[in-house]
Parts: structure tokens; C-alpha cells; sequence
């Protein structure tokens, strides 16, 4: 009959529009800034430097090697190798970043720099209220804002973390494996140059 | 005591009146009388425009399943304040290649004859700004100068979307005022008069449980029916609003204005709807008399503000349910359903009048507006496959 889906129509609505005084399941709105949904584990917004230790700049893994800088899709990292060396969480003279700058405004989020960083030094962060008054300094983020202690992305992303921490336990130890042996290699040669010394270095 | 209240706004006029007797040479005393009128209505109802606004966006919201506004005052009642101001200081464009001049006056034009027609409506006993005799005449005379208005919008914006939009608006308004002033027919029929007024009183007496609104009749009730939807087509609302059309004409005839003046159109056409819609109180819904006779002591303007929300949430409950019709199904629908029906409703209530009233007039009449609407439907629907549409590739 003529107009009978009307009357549906009206009843669906006026159901619709009872029941979300009535039913929290109805009403799926989340109020964002009063109220927010749990972040899910993988979530990415901005990349941010890891540190190691209590001094953020003296613990950066980041060694400066602008990897990141020139896989960028769209090109919003710039880093100046520093002069100097230092030693890093290996124990190995390294270069670090003197200037590590990402354009906010430039950054797509795609998670590359992570990717293809062989230091562990740059993860995805979740911080995702990012605006700033400052639409010109206020976007470039610098070295002392990117740097982020490695506990907080252990809070951030456990599952992650853990792979990574792993990766850099084996690495570390490798490193140290490898300066024993070196040591044990040079004590030997040592040896072998001065047959006077009867008593060989102790390794440490 | 219930005289008093209910006489409250003539009584106070009256006072205000004597006042200015004093003060004012007794020539002006007629303007002073007729501002004293008019005031009421030019704060009344634009007041009304800016609470609908939010119970609309709130309805309409709950009706989808979320909030609508909550953020300006209490449970965001005030977002007709930040709406306003925000269309108060925001740029007024004009394009490059617009008539000026017209497109300065088509809002106007669209504000003005929508007010004018609060004049003859009787808000409550004694209170028409105007006891107008060919009141309704007036109203649909004055109300069909809206259309010019939106012509003016459309045609001096020079965009094509607007001139579209004008274009069917026009159509649409044109068509729809045929079943409209049809439709009303019938109550001027059977009240002998075209004097809103008169009409409200003639609904005045009650017999049996139910009063003797025209609504309550068979040809009444077509008739109530007939009008809400040509009124619902008037004012341009869903689900007949293909004249805005977001989707495809991305606003109609308004796309090329901004701030206030876009502000104005809706005011418009939320006045126009209000004023369509005490009509229809006025023509079907007994005007401002109370539903029984035992609720008489509530004064007359109350009833007349509580049918005029109960129809605006009923309108605000259709746009929230219907989807919007296609120019062609919308003209079928005017010409091939609404008329038929509006002149077979004409005949309904001629056969009423002289039938003696009883059982059998009321079979009769009954039987003259079912069978018309079950037969008209059913032949328009003929030939037409109507079912669930098949998806091929998104299911």
C-alpha cells in the first residue's frame, strides 16, 4: 500500500530516537576531549629519538648516519653530522646528530625512518595533539624535543620494544664478543713482538 | 483569573496604549497600535526560529544516534547565539558578477513576505495583528511572493548551481501550491469564510470525547494530510529540498551567499514554515482552542504554541526519515496524486455539507477519500518494480 514504507520509515526513527536516551550501545559518540578511547598498540603519529641513560643528548643512540634523512618520502629530516666523536652504547667511537630537526608540518607518519634505522635510535611516538600557536617554529621540532627516553617507548609500544631491546642485547654483546677478541688478538701479537714479557695481559 | 491570562497580551496592550495617549498626539495613536501588534511577532517568532534550529539539530541527532549540539550552554541551547554571531561577523561575498542590487534584495524579499503573513494568524482569542476577511486570501497571495525572492537569489548570482536550484524551487513551489490552496478549500467550504478568525471559531464547540476540528472529518482529515505535505513542499524542507540539494546542487539557490544574508534565507524559510504550519492549525487543528473542554482555563495562546511545536517536531521527524525525491518523482507526485486527491477531497466535503449528519455521511465520506487514495495509489504504483536494490559489487 501507498505510504506504508513512510510509517516504517517514521518508526524506525522514532525508535532510533528513544533509544538513545535509553541505550549507551546506541549512542557510540566518544566526547574526545572529557572522554577517548584506548590507543591500540601499533599506533603512530611522529617520530621521536631514543636515549639510553639519564642525560638526554650524551645518551642518543641516533649516530648520525642520515639513513633516515635520505629514505624520507617527503624529505622533513635534517641532520648535521657532528665533528667530533664519542662513544656510543656499544662502547665504539661514533659520530652523533649536532642538529636533528623534523618539519611537523612535513611529516607524513609513514613509519620509514624506522624502518630503515640499523641503531635503534628512532621509533613512531602516539602523541597525536601536536598544534601548535606557532606555525613556523612551533612545527620544526628539534633534538632536545625529539629526545625520548627508551622506558617511555617501552610504555608506548611493550611488544616493539621488546624486539628491540632484544636486537640491541645481542648487538651489544656481539660488540663486546668482538672487543674481547681484539684484545686477546692485540695481547697475542703483543707476544709474539716481544717474547721478553713471559706473563701475557690478562683480558679483561 | 483564567480570562485574565489568557487575555494577558491584549490586556497589556491595551494598557500600553492608554500610556501612550498621553504622550502621543492622537493622530499617531493607529501606528503606535500597530507596532504594539507587530513587535510581539518580530521577537515571537524569529526567537522561535533560533530554539528550533537546536531541538532540530539535537532531534535529528538523536534520531542518527548521536548527540547533536552540547556544547554552548545548558545541553547547548545557546548554539543559536554562537550560530548568529558567527554569521554576523563572518565576510559577506558578493561575487564579481552578480547583480548587486538583486542579490542584495533577495533575502530581503524572501524575510519580508514570510513575516507578513503572521498578520492575519490568530495566535490566540483576540490576538490577529489583523481580523483580515479575506485573510487567507492574503496569506496565500503574500506567501507566493517568496517564490520571486528565491527567483532573485537564484537568477542574480549568476552560478549556475543557484539558477539550477532557483529553477526547481520555482517548479516545485508552483506545483505545490495548487494541492496546497486545494486543500484548503475545503475549510473555507464548510466555514462559509475566508476571515482566519471566523474559521478558528467555527472549530470552537465540542460534541462527543472529540472537538470539532475540521480534522476530524474525513474530508478534514485528507484535506490536514494534503496540506502538511504541499506545506512540507513549500518550505522547501526534506524530503522535498532537491531547490538545496547539498549532493548535487551543492546549495541551491544560496550557494553565493555568506554571513548574515545566508543566515536570513533560513530564517526564511523557518518562518515560512512556521507560518504554514499555524495555518494549518488554524484551518484543520481548531486554531488556539483547547483539545477537550475541560482544558479550556489554559490560555488560548498556549494551545496555539504547543500544536505549532507538536507540528514542527512531526516535520523535523519526516526530514529526519525521509530521503530526498527526485525532481521528476516530486512533480508526479504533485500533479498525478496530490491534485486528484485534492479535487476528489473537495468533492468529499461538498457531500459531507449535504449529506444529514449521521452513520451513513460519515461511510460515505470515509469511503470517498480511502478508496480514491487505495485505487490512485495502486494505479501509480502499477507497472513499477519496487524491491531492495541489488548491489553487485559492494555486498
Amino acid at each position: 500500500m501507498l505510504g506504508e514504507g513512510i510509517i516504517k520509515g517514521m518508526a524506525e526513527t522514532a525508535r532510533n530516537f528513544l533509544g538513545s536516551y535509553v541505550s549507551d550501545e546506541r549512542l557510540t559518540t566518544v566526547q574526545y576531549p572529557e572522554e577517548r578511547l584506548p590507543m591500540p598498540e601499533n599506533a603512530r603519529q611522529f617520530p621521536f629519538l631514543v636515549f639510553d641513560g639519564n642525560d638526554p643528548m650524551a645518551g642518543l643512540r641516533c649516530v648520525g648516519c642520515q639513513i633516515c634523512e635520505k629514505e624520507c618520502p617527503p624529505k622533513c629530516i635534517y641532520i648535521v653530522k657532528s665533528k667530533d666523536k664519542r662513544l656510543d652504547y656499544k662502547r665504539q667511537m661514533q659520530l652523533y646528530p649536532a642538529t636533528f630537526d623534523i618539519d611537523l608540518s612535513v611529516c607524513m607518519s609513514c613509519q620509514i625512518c624506522v624502518e630503515v634505522c640499523p641503531f635503534e635510535a628512532i621509533k613512531m611516538d602516539t602523541e597525536f595533539e601536536l598544534s601548535t600557536t606557532d606555525r613556523f617554529g612551533g612545527l620544526m621540532v628539534n633534538k632536545q624535543q625529539l629526545a625520548k627516553p627508551n622506558e617511555h617507548y617501552r610504555k608506548i609500544h611493550p611488544t616493539d620494544a621488546a624486539v628491540s631491546d632484544a636486537a640491541l642485547a645481542v648487538e651489544v654483546a656481539k660488540a663486546q664478543a668482538k672487543a674481547k677478541a681484539d684484545a686477546e688478538a692485540k695481547a697475542k701479537a703483543a707476544v709474539i713482538a716481544t717474547p721478553v714479557v713471559t706473563q701475557p695481559v690478562a683480558a679483561t | 483569573m483564567t480570562d485574565s491570562l489568557d487575555q494577558i497580551f491584549v490586556t497589556l496592550k491595551h494598557w500600553l496604549l492608554a500610556q501612550l495617549a498621553i504622550v502621543v498626539p492622537g493622530s499617531l495613536l493607529p501606528v503606535a497600535s500597530v507596532l504594539l501588534s507587530l513587535v510581539p511577532i518580530l521577537v515571537v517568532f524569529p526567537t522561535l526560529f533560533a530554539l528550533t534550529t537546536v531541538l532540530e539539530r539535537k532531534g535529528l541527532g538523536r534520531i542518527q544516534n548521536r548527540y547533536g549540539p552540547n556544547r554552548v550552554g545548558p545541553f547547548g541551547f545557546l548554539q543559536f547565539a554562537a550560530d548568529g554571531i558567527k554569521a554576523l561577523i563572518k565576510e559577506d561575498l558578493v561575487p564579481r558578477a552578480a547583480d548587486k542590487v538583486v542579490h542584495f534584495l533577495a533575502p530581503v524579499a524572501l524575510v519580508v513576505p514570510a513575516l507578513l503573513v503572521y498578520a492575519v494568524l490568530p495566535i490566540g482569542r483576540n490576538m490577529a495583528a489583523i481580523d483580515l476577511d479575506a485573510g487567507l486570501l492574503f496569506f496565500f497571495a503574500v506567501g507566493a511572493a517568496s517564490e520571486l525572492a528565491v527567483f532573485m537569489a537564484g537568477w542574480s548570482s549568476r552560478n549556475k548551481y543557484a539558477l539550477l536550484g532557483a529553477m526547481r524551487a520555482v517548479a516545485q513551489m508552483v506545483s505545490y501550491e495548487i494541492p496546497l490552496i486545494l486543500s484548503t478549500v475545503t475549510v473555507v467550504m464548510m466555514a462559509g469564510t475566508l476571515s482566519p478568525v471566523k474559521i478558528v471559531e467555527a472549530q470552537g464547540t465540542y460534541g462527543g470525547w472529540l472537538p470539532d476540528w475540521f480534522v476530524f472529518t474525513p474530508w478534514g482529515f485528507a484535506g490536514f494530510i494534503l496540506f502538511l505535505i504541499a506545506a512540507n513542499a513549500e518550505a522547501n524542507r526534506s524530503p522535498f529540498d532537491m531547490p538545496e540539494g547539498e549532493s548535487e546542487i551543492i546549495a541551491g539557490y544560496f550557494i553565493e551567499y555568506s554571513g548574515f544574508k545566508f543566515a536570513l534565507f533560513f530564517l526564511a524559510e523557518y518562518l515560512s514554515l512556521f507560518a504554514v504550519c499555524g495555518l494549518g492549525i488554524t484551518l484543520f487543528l481548531g486554531g488556539w482552542h483547547a483539545p477537550l473542554a475541560g482544558l479550556e482555563f489554559v490560555p488560548s495562546w498556549f494551545w496555539f504554541f504547543a500544536k505549532l511545536l507538536a507540528l514542527i517536531v512531526l516535520f523535523i521527524w519526516t526530514r529526519g526519515t525521509l530521503p530526498r525525491l527526485r525532481v521528476d518523482q516530486l512533480m508526479n507526485f504533485a500533479w498525478k496524486f496530490m491534485l486528484p486527491l485534492a479535487l476528489i477531497n473537495l468533492l468529499t466535503a461538498a457531500v459531507w455539507h449535504y449529506m444529514p449528519s449521521g452513520l451513513p455521511r460519515w461511510i460515505v465520506c470515509t469511503f470517498m477519500v480511502v478508496g480514491p487514495y487505495l485505487l490512485l495509489g495502486r494505479g501509480l504504483l502499477a507497472g513499477k518494480n519496487i524491491s531492495k536494490r541489488v548491489y553487485r559489487y559492494a555486498d
